[in-house]
């Protein structure tokens, strides 16, 4: 097994408050604007991203988290995600807002497919877009792209990338873990 | 994307409360708080199950659990056939396997069957290649109701374990006792059986439950009162002098619960005899949450279907 570290240390951070500050380009005063953080590893980046923005900005940016256990396409098939969803939180209207998808990791772009069907339980956004932490590119099953993104990597389907948060895992980092045959 | 410990129902159908363990409640009544929060959405549906098909197979009336399941298949957007057997070809002699098998035969994945006789759905489970649902078979067990039960006393008092839950009533025929019994055991809460002594089995007390037949006693006991109805229907002889006398030392009305030194919270499956077993102001009273029960109903049947159609075994 092999292991390296993405990103780490100071240019977690920069990379964190660059999604921000191009967030603030985008959506000024945030007046019209939600994030929304997936279950369950998206929910740390959007309240990252939000504490970012009200230190830049002095803007509390609406937040709430969207579990898609029930939205999956996948459900029944080995290997999928727990069958247990997380809570949902969307305290705010949806309607006509301009919506931010967050997660940490863009893969097959399934999970995002089914997170924008979630959404419509809550309602007609006015626009959706992405923002991810790391893009792993040339892996998407479905025409699904992000607007936003930390960084770009390229991977291999035998490979995984694990974004760890201050918050559970005592250090931010982004590793990419590969078996030592490939 | 691989998950730790893989958190699934142990059991292929569910059958009983019995068939359950500890750990598969929990999953149940912790996807079921999910789907209740899908319900006070605006768009009230999930496309989980959207290529599953389920029959309702009910071989003896119901109007709650037939209407609560129905809405859950709707909820996950399941397929469903309904069933009922007074306008079927069991009154032509068909049985119960060659019945199940010629619905199987139009590709349906899960059965929900309600069936007079005890044991129906276990016995279909070891005949027919589908996941069954026993939606109460005769006196035994009544799953769904336990498990709805045990989710409406969690949201009501945050948990299940340590509470003292007193069921009143014709324990005798009620398969919504039995379930009842061993749910709320597993869970870890104390059971009291109370009624009349024709009414409660001579088994109760192997079961582990206190028996009382004094129903003041039961009230002052317990935390929350499960008042069951009297099935006139399954008397097969007189089991009290009249239902007069009945209704005088077990049914529960405003004054012996005023006269209690605390509140109790008053439960019932429905359909509620209004008069017998509970009067009016008890059963519209702030004590009773039976109006939670039939919401929540429809959450734990959703958490239940998705559960039992999500089993990875189910590869097709």
């Amino acid at each position: 097994m092999k292991q390296s570290i993405l990103l780490g240390g100071a240019k977690f951070q920069i990379t964190l408050k660059r999604l921000a500050q191009q967030l603030i380009e985008n959506h000024e005063d945030f007046s019209d604007t939600v994030m929304i953080g997936i279950q369950p590893r998206g929910t740390y980046l959007a309240k990252r991203l939000q504490q970012e923005i009200k230190d830049i900005s002095g803007v509390r940016v609406a937040a709430g988290k969207l579990d898609i256990t029930f939205y999956r396409d996948d459900f029944r098939h080995k290997g999928a995600a727990p069958l247990l969803a997380n809570s949902t939180v969307i305290d705010f209207i949806v309607e006509e807002k301009n919506v931010i998808l967050v997660d940490d990791v863009l893969w097959t772009g399934r999970t995002i497919r089914a997170a924008i069907d979630a959404l419509q339980a809550f309602g007609r956004p006015g626009s959706v877009e992405l923002l991810v932490l790391v893009d792993r590119r040339f892996s998407r099953q479905i025409p699904i792209q992000p607007d936003y993104i930390g960084i770009q990597i390229d991977s291999i389907d035998s490979q995984k990338v694990i974004v760890r948060w201050k918050e559970t895992d005592k250090k931010d980092e982004v590793e990419l873990i590969s078996d030592s045959q490939v | 994307m691989s998950t730790t410990a893989e958190q699934q129902l142990s059991t292929k159908h569910l059958l009983g409360i019995k068939e359950l363990t500890r750990e598969d409640i929990q999953l149940i009544l912790d996807t079921a708080e999910n789907f209740k929060d899908i319900l006070n959405r605006p768009i009230k549906k999930v496309p989980s199950l959207r290529d599953i098909t389920i029959a309702n197979v009910f071989f003896e009336n119901s109007t709650r659990t037939k209407l609560s399941f129905e809405l859950a298949q709707k909820r996950l957007s399941a397929d469903i056939i309904n069933f009922a057997s007074a306008s079927s070809s069991v009154n032509k002699g068909e049985t119960l396997i060659d019945t199940v098998n010629n619905i199987l035969s139009m590709k349906v994945d899960i059965i929900v069957m309600r069936h007079p006789y005890a044991g129906a759905g276990v016995f279909l489970s070891r005949h027919v290649d589908a996941r069954i649902v026993n939606a109460g078979d005769g006196a035994h067990e009544h799953p769904t109701q336990a498990l709805l039960d045990a989710f409406s006393i969690r949201q009501k008092f945050g948990e299940v374990a340590g509470k003292k839950v007193a069921i009143i009533g014709d324990i005798l025929h009620s398969r919504v006792a039995l379930s009842n019994i061993l749910c709320l055991q597993k869970l870890g809460a104390e059971v009291m059986v109370c009624g009349p002594t024709t009414l409660i089995p001579k088994y109760a007390s192997s079961l582990g439950v206190k028996v009382e037949h004094n129903l003041r006693k039961a009230l002052e006991w317990c935390d929350v009162a499960n008042m069951l109805r009297i099935q006139l229907e399954r008397q097969d002889i007189a089991y009290f002098p009249s239902l007069r006398e009945y209704v005088m030392l077990y049914g529960v009305n405003k004054a012996i619960l005023d006269s209690l030194d605390k509140e109790i919270t008053i439960m019932h499956p429905g359909p509620i005899n209004r008069g017998v077993e509970l009067t009016s102001d008890v059963a519209d009273s702030d004590h009773s949450i039976i109006l939670e029960q039939v919401e929540n109903g429809v959450a734990v049947r959703m958490a239940v279907l998705y559960l039992l159609a999500g089993r990875r075994s189910l590869e097709n």
